[in-house]
Order: C-alpha cells, then structure tokens, then sequence
C-alpha cells in the first residue's frame, strides 16, 4: 500500500495529516499488518488533551493490545465513531477510513521534525530487513 | 530416597560454564556480613513412613464433634464426593493454563460451562475466568469502575465484610483512590440518605454487599438509581452464593464481585476459594482476567478457546488491566461440577434449607430472655443477635459446650460488642439449634 505523501509519519507507526491548524491521526499500513486482525480501538474523549509521544488510547488485535502515541501535541476535536462497529476498517484502508482522531493542533509546526513518505518507507524497509536478518 | 534433580557431575559442568568452582561463589556478590555460615537449623530428614505418622498424629490432634455457628465470608455446606473425583483426574488436576486450545479443550469447556452459570446467577451478561476471591473481586470491581469513570472516590457500605474493605483498602492506600465509608440503618442496611449526601459527581462506584456483613438483605434498586444519577457503578459484593438460589439475581449491579466457595469448595483454612467477577458486556474491556470463549474450528465444529486474554499482564505489563494474571481454575471447576450435581431444582431447594432453618434458629434464640434480633431487614442464612452482655464472653462459654458460637462482631464494628451474627447453613441440625439456645440460655444465667 502506498503512503501518501502530503502525511508525515512517526517511528510508532503513526501518521498524521495537517490541514491548517487541524491533525488527523491514524496508524500506518505497516503497524496494521504487524498488529494482524483488529478488533477494538480504545479512543480519547473529544476535548481531552494529547502530549506528543504520550499514549492516548490502544488498538486490541487478536494477538495484542497496542498503545497509541501522539505524533504532536492538541485537543481531540473528533473520534472516528465508525470504528466502533467496523474496527476492521484500520486493516483495510489503515490510510483513509481507519483514521482514528482528529486534533487541534498546538503547534502545527510540530510535525516537521516527522518523516514524510519516502523517509518512512525506508524506516521500515530497514526494519524489515533487520527483522529478516 | 533424594530428590535432587542434579547430579554431582552436571552440578560442576554448570559452574565451569559460569568459571567458578563452588557453589558458594554464586553468593559473593551478597555482603559477607549477610552470609550465613552455617546449616540452616532444621531437624534431621525423615522416611516416607516416619512423615506419614507424624501427619497421622498431628491428624489425630484435631478436635471433632463441634458445632458451628460460624459464616461471615466462609460457609458449610454440603458437598459431594464426586467433585473432588472429577476435578482430581489428572486431565484438570495438572493441566497449565489453557493458552493452546488444540490440547486444552476440556479446560476451556469447563470455564466456558462456569462462566455460563456465574452470568444466570448473578442477571449479568459477562462474567470472567474466576479471580482468587471475594474479596479481590470485589476490589477489582471498584478498579475496573475506576478505570470506566476516570473518577477516583468510591463510597463503600460499613455493612461490607471488614476483610473486603480492608483488602479494597491495601489497593487504594497508594494508588490515589479515596475510599468513604457510607453506615447503616437500624434495618442493618446502607444509609441512603447518607449514600445520597455523599454521593457527588467525582464517585466512581458504590460498593454494597447483600446479603452483607449483617446477613441483612439490601434493596438494590434504590441504591443503583442513586448510584447511575451521579454517573456511578454499582458494585454488589455477594458473599455467600447459596443466596443466589432464592434470592432475585443482582441484576442492578454494573459489576457483581462474588465468593464462589459456597459452591463445592471446603471452608479449609481459608482457601483456596474462587473468585466471580460479572458484568455488563459494555464493559468487558475493562474487565480483569479473561474468558473462555466457544466458536467453530477449521471443520466447523464446535470448540473453545481463550479470548480478551491480550489486556493481562503477560501482554500488557503494566497497562495490564489487573496484576492478577492467575485465576482459580481448579476451584472453579469444583464450583462448575458443583452447581451441575445440584442443578436448578437442587441448589433453589439448598437455598429453602438454609432460610427455613435460620428463621427457626432465630425463633428459638429470641425465646431466650435479653436476646433479640438486632436488624429488621430481611435475611437468607445469617442474622444478628443483639445479646445482654459481650458477645466475646458468651462465645468462651459456648466453646466449653462445644459450640463454636456466632461471629463477633465488635473487633470490626467497636458499637456492636453485644452484637454477634449467628449462621445456620443446610448442614445445620434441629439439635443443633437447640443445643446452641440451650447453651446460649444457660451461659447467661451464669454471673459474668
């Protein structure tokens, strides 16, 4: 699966994309398929405040529990309800669909010390590598 | 015979790989002055023969032919041989916990099967794979509430065991959780009002116990329209679990913490017991511990496996959300084999037994001059007695009948040293009762 380019992504294997001064958050085709099948997503209520690299919920697959991490610092503005009956939306369309929440952003700026596509591809291609070695 | 599984060569192949010669040096890194430098004081080692009549002796030092009036968390009731049969077939006996359900079938079936008559006992729509007991129950209750608010103050009703709330009580001391206690009436039952007053939008959960510590039974109703006014959960404690034959299942309950040792399980000295923790299944993955699950494999029969085991500690360290990764398999496979032999017909006619036998027992004991019930509620199998003079020293008297007499209840509750909670249970005998109030009339005729 391609990673879009216009989202910067984290080494948690979070992504995130900035509209202005708005964030929306997901995680990476690569953390899905590491997780395997998922079957709950633990979000943040809407007006809770997130720390950059601080946990703010978990995504449950039949293998694990994963805790999510903040790429950036804000206040959840929306949660995406849809996971509730179809978590499994995180597996097929991690980039689009699966997104899980949308922030205000303290400092949109924030983001820019992120990886952008190619530098995560090459991320996890090491990983991969490492993993197979 | 010696039982070291090591012998002297593989002992020294060990220590070469490690580069020492002795034992000893793999404690140098202990301070010399810690060391201890001679055997450890033990008597000498005995033969197979010799340990068998020492428990024989001990065995025979035991008294018999007491009677007891004694519940307060732990009860007598009848059990049958043919669940100790089963659950000591080594298939259960010895088995490890059921993670690989191609080889654990059995297991996962039985806790499914316990889990199944925990969920009909209790009106809830989930229960879990046992917890140690009661009393860690009902404190993983008031956690999971904890956790399903983000409020941090729980009320818990005085009229729950003192043991309950002396182990909620551990587990709150450092985690930043505020426990209140909330008296009771002269019913014997929580103080709604003071619930009420006490009740703000910072509670995370009530805590009452029924029937409780009293043997008084609680209106639930009431107390979980309160609780969910204020955005609480009701936590109901459930002691003895007999009551559940004839008593209305804690349906109002949002967690129902329950000590499952009145189902199979011998009072021994205090354990091992079986904890039951049920709720509601909008909150399972709060729940502690884990759950049997029954689905369909490759060829579409029907099997079993584990299922919400990824939020235990062996995964989740400490996001985990309970420390409590062991449960209480082998005895909630004795409650399990337990409630089958009993059935429905059987456990509602166990339940009969105790009440009617209780009502009896009171109405003998209040015949006797000074002593009457001290609570209005109505009660399954245990009630209070209000005595003319200290329970403490009508229980001495009693002992020397042979009468181990009701629980006292002034160490816990200072304002109730007259006061003491008489349980009668199916195994009780009509001459029993009437021992007890011939004994109990007798012993306060006596000066003090």
């Amino acid at each position: 699966m391609a990673y879009p380019t216009q989202y910067r992504y984290s080494k948690d294997h979070e992504w995130i994309e900035v509209k202005g001064d708005t964030g929306t958050i997901g995680i990476t085709d690569y953390a899905q398929s590491e997780l395997g099948d998922v079957v709950f997503v633990e979000l943040p209520a809407v007006g809770s405040k997130l720390t950059a690299g601080k946990s703010f919920g978990s995504v449950e697959s039949v293998k694990a529990v994963s805790e999510i991490y903040a790429p950036a610092s804000g206040e959840v503005t929306e949660a995406n309800a849809s996971l509730i009956t179809q978590p499994e939306s995180i597996n097929s369309d991690p980039h689009q669909a699966g997104w899980l929440i949308k922030v205000k952003l303290a400092s949109p700026g924030e983001v820019n010390g992120m990886m952008d596509a190619a530098a995560y591809e090459a991320y996890i291609a090491a990983k991969q590598k490492e993993a197979s070695a | 015979m010696r039982y070291l599984p090591k012998s002297p060569a593989e002992r020294q192949e060990m220590l070469g790989a490690l580069g020492m010669a002795t034992v000893d040096e793999l404690f140098t890194s202990i301070p010399e002055a810690y060391r201890l430098k001679k055997p450890l004081a033990l008597p000498p080692s005995m033969s197979e023969a010799e340990v068998i009549e020492y428990f024989q002796n001990r065995a025979g030092e035991n008294s018999l032919g007491y009677s007891s009036f004694l519940g307060a968390g732990v009860y007598s009731h009848l059990r049958s041989v043919i669940t100790d049969t089963i659950i000591q077939r080594g298939e259960f006996l010895t088995s490890y916990t059921p993670y690989q359900a191609e080889i654990s079938q059995g297991t996962l079936q039985a806790i499914f099967e316990f889990q199944t008559l925990m969920c009909q006992l209790t009106g809830q729509e989930v229960a879990n794979a046992s917890m140690y007991d009661g009393s860690t129950a009902a404190t993983e209750a008031v956690l999971m509430a904890e956790r399903l608010t983000g409020r941090t103050r729980v009320l818990v009703a005085r009229s729950v065991h003192p043991e309950y709330r002396e182990v909620l009580n551990t587990y709150a001391k450092n985690s930043g959780l505020q426990v209140e206690e909330i008296g009771y009436t002269e019913a014997g039952t929580v103080d709604a009002g003071q619930l009420r007053e006490k009740l703000r939008d910072d509670v995370c959960a009530v805590l009452v116990q029924s029937p409780n510590f009293f043997g008084a039974i609680e209106t639930l109703q009431p107390v979980a329209d309160a609780a969910h006014a204020s955005g609480a959960l009701l936590v109901v404690a459930v002691a003895e679990a007999v009551s559940l034959g004839i008593l209305k299942p804690p349906a109002e309950a949002d967690i129902v913490a329950m000590e499952g040792q009145s189902f199979g399980l011998a009072p021994s000295y205090g354990g091992p017991y079986v904890g039951v923790l049920a709720t509601r299944e909008k909150f399972v993955r709060q729940m502690p511990g884990r759950l049997a699950g029954q689905t369909t494999d490759h060829d579409n029969r029907r099997g079993f496996v584990l299922t919400l085991a990824t939020r235990e500690q062996h995964i989740r360290r400490e996001k985990a959300t309970s420390n409590i990764c062991t449960n209480q398999a082998l005895c909630a496979l004795a409650a399990t084999v337990h409630l089958c032999l009993l059935g429905k017909e059987g456990l509602r006619e166990m339940a009969g037994h105790n009440l009617a036998k209780a009502q009896f027992a009171l109405t003998e004991l209040e015949k006797i001059p000074g002593v009457k019930r001290r609570f209005s509620a109505p009660f399954f199998n245990e009630f209070t007695l209000q005595l003319p003079r200290s329970a403490k020293l009508v229980n001495s008297a009693l002992l020397k009948e042979k009468i181990i007499g009701p629980y006292v209840l002034g160490t816990a509750y200072p304002e109730l040293t007259k006061n003491a909670v008489v349980c009668v249970t199916e195994t009780t005998t009509r001459n029993e009762i009437e021992k007890l109030a011939r004994a109990l009339r007798q012993s306060l005729t006596q000066p003090i």
